[in-house]
């Protein structure tokens, strides 16, 4: 039976990370891909947050595929045919270890899983892993058929939001449906310089927008829009239990979002030329499943490390930052005699030290607090119909800013309290 | 025993192209595989193996290019593989081709079986296995679709036009192999392992078998492509029938009537 030091199942941003921190400290490391190649099964919304990557590939800006370093963050609230955008600028968003890249995964995957071949891993794909190998109990490996196992010390689960393997060496039970959102993202194909001159970029910029509100038809979820090199990423993603429980289609919401004026305005002339869906875990740390058993660590998404706080939205970051952390809690574990449960157990101290952990119970509430429907209905109109009087001058007679806004916060029908303590929840949660 | 599998890479039926100026076939820049019929020969010869643990060589011939192929036959279970690739090889038919292999067979050894598709995708002569046969003497079947080896004889299905045969033979012997008699399997874990660890190709060279030069390449194939004609398809019609569905059918089926596609 063909043996290494650590299987790591998944070629993602995590499974990539996780086999080249592995390698690099001597493990003889297995990097196990589903897809034909890294990056052909991904999904994502489009940017990555690099600070991780500084740590992991110190020279990483050489050769990484980036699209466009992002330098605009926008915040764009809709209703049915208005809009109304937040746009902050500043050089410093591309600088340092706070920058962040728009990225197409079946690049950035194919180059961060070479950096782990690279450093000696091996790279075997188009293999889908189905079962954990166990011998007298524990985990000693994987096994893809019946006689096709191959034995480990330690089995690194990278395989992303609908992990089998998670439930498999029963870290976790079943996904619900509450657990996981639907991601949906269409790439639209238009000329680099068109990108430039319509979202005001430079040769190298990028441009990201958060869209609340309407985006969604009043669902809860959201909208966003990432500018690529030579293409727009636009995506949606929406409460699986609203889907089902309002019985829409997510590809209609997709086709109706697309046709918005505000977002029409910013496609106008492209081609989608790639479709693609994935589950979105949503619940972050409160849907995570036990870290590490026996054998046994979880990282990226199949671990639930994404944060969804409103305006930002972390998977890769997160996922990269645990692979790091699995790779030391494995060699942690080495020293103090082995890849049993008590030794591995340090994985959590390891991504803690990267914030990790930390960010993602901060965050804890974020998930809740937006599971309030009036943030995607009630509050985007009301503001709109705000910008609406402030800036209409018709000669009808013009009132104060204060006044409006009182006069619209009573035609929502919101009782003020309740407004008031939505802001208050929302500022202490997001 | 040990079984020996002769394969070939052919282009990927699916994207096959034909310059539109030499009329000849495409084979650089398109996706290849293993010519289908001899994936199914390799199925039966690893189903050989699952039953008498027979060891399984797989046996090319062509550029490097077909490292593709034998690694992923290893990658199915194969035991290990030679390619023969020499540029004086170029442009031999199946007579030269035939010899080549036969000689290549020889320098393997040991053989019990020796096993090939019922012919190429790409060529569909049919001529390299039976040729083998003839050059090292052997018994043959050809077309079977299920081979039995019982008391040091093999027993194979044979597939005639109007019925199956079952035909006995001693070992060795050689047989083809009816295109889809079987499902051929997916690449293993483990074999994709042994892949990555390298050493599963054992490149030969004319002079590395004893070929001689002057049997083999372009100069000494008897046979010439002359011409190729493309088949042009018919261009469909496209009519599209719009309506309730009842009426729509009969609209569909009274036209293939009248095209005299379907009788009434």
């Amino acid at each position: 039976m063909e043996r290494f030091d650590a299987i790591v199942v998944g070629a993602g941003p995590a499974g990539s990370s996780a086999a080249l921190t592995l390698a690099r400290k001597g493990f003889s490391t297995l990097l196990v891909e589903r897809g034909r190649a890294p990056g052909v099964k991904g999904m994502f919304g489009g940017r990555i947050y690099a600070w991780p990557l500084a740590d992991l590939v110190p020279e990483w800006a050489k050769d990484c595929p980036i699209e466009r370093l992002v330098i605009r963050e926008n915040l764009a609230f809709l209703t049915e045919d208005a809009s109304l955008t937040v746009s902050f600028d500043s050089p410093k968003l591309a600088q340092g270890r706070g920058t962040s890249f728009t990225a197409v995964r079946a690049k950035f995957d194919a180059w961060l899983a070479k950096k782990a071949q690279d450093a000696g891993a091996m790279l075997v794909t188009g293999i889908r892993v189905d079962d954990l190998w166990r011998e007298g109990g524990r985990v000693r490996g994987v096994s893809v058929a019946p006689n096709d196992h191959v034995a480990s010390d330690l089995v690194v689960i990278a395989e992303g939001a609908a992990s089998t393997l998670v439930r498999e060496a029963g870290l976790k039970a079943d996904l619900e449906p509450r657990e996981v959102s639907v991601g949906i993202k269409e790439t639209v194909e238009l000329p680099a310089e068109t990108i430039q001159e319509r979202f005001g970029l430079g040769e190298k910029e990028g441009a990201a927008y958060v869209y609340a509100g309407h985006a969604s038809m009043g669902l809860r979820g959201g909208g966003f829009l990432y500018t690529n090199k030579a293409s727009v990423s636009i995506g949606l993603v929406v409460s699986s239990e609203d889907l089902s429980r309002k019985k829409v289609e997510v590809q209609d919401l997709q086709t109706k979002f697309r046709m918005h004026p505000a977002v029409q305005r910013l496609l106008r002339g492209g081609k989608v030329v790639e479709y693609s869906a994935h589950l979105v875990p949503e619940l972050g740390a409160g849907m995570m499943p036990q870290l590490s058993t026996d054998g046994v660590l979880v990282v990226g998404d199949a671990a639930g490390f994404l944060i969804n706080n409103g305006y930002t939205f972390r998977g890769v970051d997160l996922a990269i930052a645990s692979g790091i952390a699995a790779g030391e809690a494995a060699e942690a574990a080495r020293s103090a005699g082995g890849m049993s449960k008590v030794n591995l157990a340090v994985y959590e101290k390891f991504l803690r030290a990267r914030n990790v952990l930390t960010d993602l119970e901060r965050f804890r509430r974020a998930p809740l607090y937006m599971k309030n429907e009036r943030l995607f209905d009630v509050y985007p109109r009301m503001l709109m119909e705000i910008a609406e009087r402030m800036y209409t001058v018709d000669g009808s007679g013009k009132e104060r800013l204060f006044d409006v806004v009182l006069d619209e916060a009573s035609a929502a029908k919101v009782p003020k309290l309740k407004m008031l303590l939505d802001l208050l929840h929302g500022a202490g949660s997001m | 025993m040990r079984v020996i599998v002769c394969i070939k890479q052919v282009p990927r039926a699916q994207e096959l192209q034909v310059d539109p100026v030499t009329q000849t076939l495409k084979r650089v820049g398109v996706p290849s595989e293993i010519n289908p019929p001899d994936a199914n020969a390799l199925e039966m010869a690893l189903r050989l193996k699952d039953q008498h643990a027979a060891e399984v060589v797989v046996l090319s011939m062509g550029p490097t290019s077909f490292d593709e192929s034998l690694e992923r036959a290893v990658a199915m279970g194969a035991d290990r593989s030679v390619l023969l690739t020499d540029r004086i090889l170029g442009g031999s038919d199946t007579v030269p081709t035939a010899y080549a292999l036969s000689e290549t067979i020889q320098k393997i050894g040991g053989y019990d079986l020796l096993l090939c598709g019922e012919e190429t995708t790409d060529a569909s002569t049919g001529h390299v296995g039976p040729g083998i046969a003839g050059h090292l003497d052997l018994p043959q079947i050809t077309y079977a679709s299920e081979i039995r080896i019982e008391d040091g004889k093999v027993r194979a299905r044979r597939t005639a036009e109007d019925g199956t045969e079952w035909w006995e033979t001693t070992l060795p012997c050689l047989c083809t192999v009816n295109f889809g008699c079987n499902r051929p399997r997916e690449p293993t874990l483990t074999g994709k392992i042994r892949v990555e660890r390298g050493g599963v190709v054992t490149h030969w060279s004319c002079a590395d078998v004893g070929i001689d030069p002057k049997k083999v390449g372009l100069f000494n194939s008897p046979t010439i492509v002359a011409k190729v004609d493309t088949v042009r398809l018919p261009t469909r019609a496209g009519r599209i029938f719009s309506g309730e569905p009842k009426e729509t059918v009969r609209q569909l089926l009274d036209s293939l009537i009248a095209d005299g596609v379907i009788s009434p």
